[in-house]
């Protein structure tokens, strides 16, 4: 898929600092909505060029949809990496056998990629060291299988489904 | 104290228990690779925890706080990475009981080419 329009681009990146804004102030004040309104035009038309690559078409339907969809599960992973770290913190006997794995992923998108990569950061025992190409090295507290296969199914395939549909991923 | 207070005082109350884990973490792991490992994991809930739990607690603030909620959850882990990538080029050791180190491996590699 390739570029979306300057307009669609433009206009997208106009809305996102516009819904920014009226989290961050927090109020329905016209001139409060005006000079915000009026901010993002201006910041919109400086930035988007690096702020999105897609426009408009973000704001696809079945793209909100897995978004709303990867939060809670994201969340869940996010707890239950934080009470296996926090088990292993506690255990006597520290139960950990870390190691660096490579796993291989089937996104192409750089953006993807980097939401891959803060998601294994941010979920159980893993962290991502580097990315080169469609591999990633992540850092693992406990590896259970140190193959390429083994590795790239424990860790990476649960959100790869995920991001491909929210970043246009379609390979 | 109504119910929103409780909520919001239990979700603080959690966030300084994990930032409590964390730091613990950081004295009982053995090499750095497994000490960010505690320290990032457990304090981006933690302050997750905290900022969703002031949110709640006052609501007055709670957009505001859902949104630093989320420039946390975007920014932190981009850190740790940064971080943990400086801790490897430049030639900190990994722990000796690791049992892999394919990254090693991919470097010298690229090394060669």
């Amino acid at each position: 898929m390739g570029e979306a329009s300057k307009v669609s681009r433009y206009l997208y990146t106009v809305i996102i600092l516009f819904v920014i804004w009226l989290f961050l102030t927090n109020s329905l004040d016209p001139q409060e909505l005006t000079m915000g309104f009026v901010l993002s035009l201006i910041i919109a038309a400086l930035t988007y060029q690096v702020f999105t690559k897609y426009g408009l078409s973000n704001l696809h339907p079945k793209r909100i949809l897995y978004t709303v969809a990867y939060i809670p599960y994201f969340l869940w992973a996010m707890i239950m990496a934080n009470l296996d770290v926090a088990y292993r913190v506690l255990h006597p006997k520290r139960p950990i056998n870390p190691g660096i794995v490579e796993i291989k992923t089937n996104l192409t998108n750089d953006i993807a990629k980097l939401v891959l990569a803060n998601s294994i950061t941010l979920t159980p025992g893993t962290m991502s060291v580097d990315v080169k190409g469609d591999r990633l090295y992540i850092h693992w507290i406990d590896v259970k299988d140190p193959s390429l296969e083994g590795a790239s199914k424990h860790i990476g395939k649960p959100f790869e489904k995920f991001l491909r549909v929210i970043f246009h991923d379609d390979n | 104290m109504t119910i929103n207070e409780a909520i919001g005082a239990f979700l603080i109350f959690t966030g300084s228990l994990f930032y409590v884990l964390s730091s613990l973490g950081l004295i009982r792991m053995p090499d750095v690779y497994n000490r960010m490992q505690t320290a990032t994991k457990s304090a981006t809930l933690a302050s997750l925890g905290v900022m969703i739990g002031v949110g709640i607690y006052s609501p007055c603030c709670f957009p505001k706080a859902l949104v630093i909620a989320l420039f946390l959850l975007l920014t932190n882990p981009i850190s740790a990475h940064a971080l943990i990538r400086a801790a490897y080029r430049s030639g900190i050791p990994l722990w000796e009981g690791s049992i892999v180190d394919k990254y090693k491996e991919a470097l010298k590699e690229e090394g060669e080419q």
